[in-house]
């Protein structure tokens, strides 16, 4: 086991797969002097400028250009630089990328992954904080990834790289510099698999990238309280593991959901939908409020969801009578 | 008549093949029309008619390794470059055996096995695509040309800069041509158009190219060869500027009334089908020889058209298949939802 950041993992990550397979390239801005964060360090220096190209700002071509070179047999990863910036090549993610399987009756994939660094961080206001990962949701043809700690961002990364549809990749800001465990072994994560950090029975919290981390916190308050959760991080949200989601609220009757994109809309109330619909218990969400994400801190921390926050808003599922219809309830 | 009159050095041979091809493309429309009028063809079509020596002359020049992206008006371009006229007939109709079992309908036919990545349903969007496929040639260290055909109206797309911008830079092998046929949909492009046109916009960039009368197949089919060959030789992307009108309507559901009745016949004059049989004729073929040239090219496609009206209808279940690997979902259908009826 090694110790690194979430940030050197994701690199670590594209640089094992860019070794094994030569048809992998990455394309995005500033890439050559190791991309806005420096999680592309080294990487041009070991894999020179054909393989670790530069891009213009030209968010739409940067896409298409991956677009159509996967379809032309190579696997592209495509730098967005903020999330935000990958909604000016909109079109060719949704209509191109996503599509183009499909609508030539599989004649061709679109291997290709887009990372895009999501979350508030550090002031970032408006355009630069955005978590957009219920739109990709919706887009059949996408696979969604939101990794939460540096193994994950290793594991998932590769995994990634190795499907063969468009998978949109979200990487937190906020995350960068986490510290963990990376298994000194090549793992290549399970597509579609939620990691349980906490095994509980009182009730479940699902989550993603870095609410995870809250989430913990508040489980960790909770069971100094006597209450224990069971505490699922998703990883990735399409496809997503309704099996370990379900299996774990049939055990404890309550789900809260907890993310830091906009509640309404957002992703949890997909997964809240789902654990109603099949297991009729009381749900609850946990998300931003429907504002654009202001500059100054003490408004900006107005949206984020805490771990006293979701602390709170599981007691108050607790105290909610579970539904008594269902003799499967306790 | 003095277009009857061929010139001496005239490529007989060359003017035969793109003869044959246009006459074949004609025939695909005309035959896709009378379909959808009859309620066969569900979705819209954007023919192409009076553009077909664009289509010949270009997918012509190109080899069968070459990869050619094409419009929502591009049943013209996949047949010259080697689609199968029953797939595509049959996805008009969206049925099995249709180039995607009847999944894309016209705008999205595609047959990757001759290097023909699509038409698209999106404005411009290939330009970008086109580059990225170039893209993949040079990473690869293939022998392949792209071949990117859009038209007049997606030079006002952001695509248009970008995906030129893109070839420029990396020095990328791609044909761009603007098929102008003077229309976005239904409004003069020139109403739309800041500046000197598309050639001087490429020419901005680095790209360098020849504006051609998108009429005269063989003067298309030699500006491409000209073109493809300075790409061939690792000089970059070259543009091509085709001028020409289209004769149809925008859709089959287009009357075309934003122009006269006397402009569009004053333009069927320059009917590019109609120039080759008369240079043709000049050369040496006589009306016989014309006419079986024309049976020959049309009989294919009667007969593509005569199967895809009997082909079946796809399997309900194919509506999920092809999505993506993980994640995707099962068929949703039940005892209860009423079954399609034909
Ligand atoms: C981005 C986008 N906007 C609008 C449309 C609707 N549309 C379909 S064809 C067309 C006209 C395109 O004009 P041009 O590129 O000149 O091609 P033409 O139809 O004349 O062959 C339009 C506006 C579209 N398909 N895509």
């Amino acid at each position: 086991m090694a110790q690194m950041s979430y940030l050197e993992a994701g690199r670590l990550a594209l640089a094992e797969e860019m070794r094994r397979d030569p048809r992998v390239w990455a394309l995005g801005e500033d890439l050559g002097r190791g991309g806005v964060f420096g999680q592309y360090r080294g990487l041009q220096e070991e894999f020179g400028p054909e393989r670790i190209v530069d891009a213009p700002i030209s968010e739409a071509a940067i896409m298409a250009v991956a677009v159509g070179a996967a379809m032309a047999g190579t696997r592209p990863v495509v730098e967005m630089r903020f999330s935000d910036f990958a909604l000016c090549a909109v079109d060719e993610l949704v209509n191109q990328a996503a599509k183009a399987r499909y609508m030539f009756g599989g004649q061709c994939r679109v291997p290709l992954v887009v990372r895009e660094p999501i979350g508030m961080w550090r002031s970032s206001a408006a355009q630069h904080s955005q978590s957009l990962e219920a739109w990709y949701v919706h887009i059949p043809g996408l696979v969604v990834l939101a990794p939460s700690t540096p193994a994950d961002n290793r594991a998932l990364l590769k995994a990634a790289i190795r499907c063969d549809d468009p998978v949109v990749y979200l990487e937190h800001k906020n995350l960068w510099p986490l510290r963990g465990e990376v298994p000194d072994a090549e793992e290549v994560a399970e597509i579609g698999r939620a990691r349980r950090l906490r095994f509980g029975e009182d009730l479940t919290i699902v989550s993603w990238s870095a609410t995870v981390h809250a989430a913990a916190d508040a489980a960790e308050a909770l069971a100094e309280e006597g209450i224990s959760v069971d505490l699922l991080d998703l990883r990735s949200l399409w496809p997503w593991d309704r099996e370990a989601v379900l299996e774990s609220v049939a055990r404890t009757g309550r789900l809260l959901v907890a993310h830091e994109a906009v509640r309404v809309a957002g992703f949890g109330a997909e997964v809240a939908a789902t654990v109603a619909e099949e297991l009729g218990v009381p749900v609850a969400r946990l998300g931003a409020p429907r504002v654009p994400v202001p500059y100054s801190p003490p408004l900006e921390a107005e949206l984020h969801v805490r771990p006293e926050a979701i602390a709170a808003a599981a007691r108050r599922l607790l105290e909610r009578r579970a539904t008594p219809c269902d003799p499967q309830r306790r | 008549m003095i277009e009857a009159e061929a010139p001496r050095d005239l490529d007989r041979a060359r003017l035969v093949t793109l003869f044959r091809v246009m006459v074949a493309i004609r025939r695909f429309e005309e035959l896709a029309l009378e379909a959808a009028r009859e309620g066969l063809v569900t979705g819209a079509i954007h023919p192409s008619i009076g553009q077909e020596a664009v289509a010949a002359g270009v997918c012509l020049e190109l080899r069968r390794e070459d990869y050619l992206l094409s419009t929502h008006r591009g049943h013209g371009h996949s047949l010259a470059k080697g689609a199968d006229p029953f797939a595509m007939a049959a996805e008009l109709m969206g049925r099995k055996g249709g180039t995607a079992n009847g999944k894309g309908g016209s705008m999205h036919i595609a047959d990757f096995s001759v290097g023909m990545l699509g038409a698209n349903g999106v404005v411009a969007a290939n330009i970008g695509i086109a580059a990225g496929a170039a893209h993949a040639v040079r990473l690869s260290g293939e022998d392949r040309v792209v071949c990117c055909i859009f038209g007049d109206g997606a030079v006002n797309r952001g695509p248009f800069l970008e995906g030129l911008n893109w070839a420029a830079i990396h020095r990328l092998p791609v044909l761009f041509v603007c098929e102008d046929n003077g229309f976005a949909a239904t409004t003069r492009t020139r109403a739309l158009t800041a500046g000197p046109g598309p050639l001087a916009r490429a020419r901005a960039l680095g790209i360098d190219g020849l504006e051609v009368d998108g009429n005269d197949a063989l003067a298309v089919s030699e500006a491409t060869r000209a073109l493809l060959a300075e790409i061939r030789g690792g000089n970059g992307p070259r543009f091509l500027h085709a001028k020409t009108y289209r004769l149809c309507g925008h859709t089959q559901a287009d009357a075309g009334t934003y122009r006269s009745a006397e402009e569009v016949e004053e333009q069927r004059k320059r009917c590019p089908i109609a120039r080759a049989r008369a240079l043709l004729r000049g050369a040496g073929l006589d009306e016989r020889a014309l006419s079986a040239l024309e049976e020959e090219a049309r009989a294919p496609i009667e007969a593509a058209f005569a199967a895809a009206r009997a082909a079946p209808w796809p399997e309900p279940e194919l509506a999920f298949t092809d999505v993506q690997d993980f994640g995707a979902e099962a068929p949703t259908r039940t005892p209860e939802s009423a079954p399609w009826r034909r």
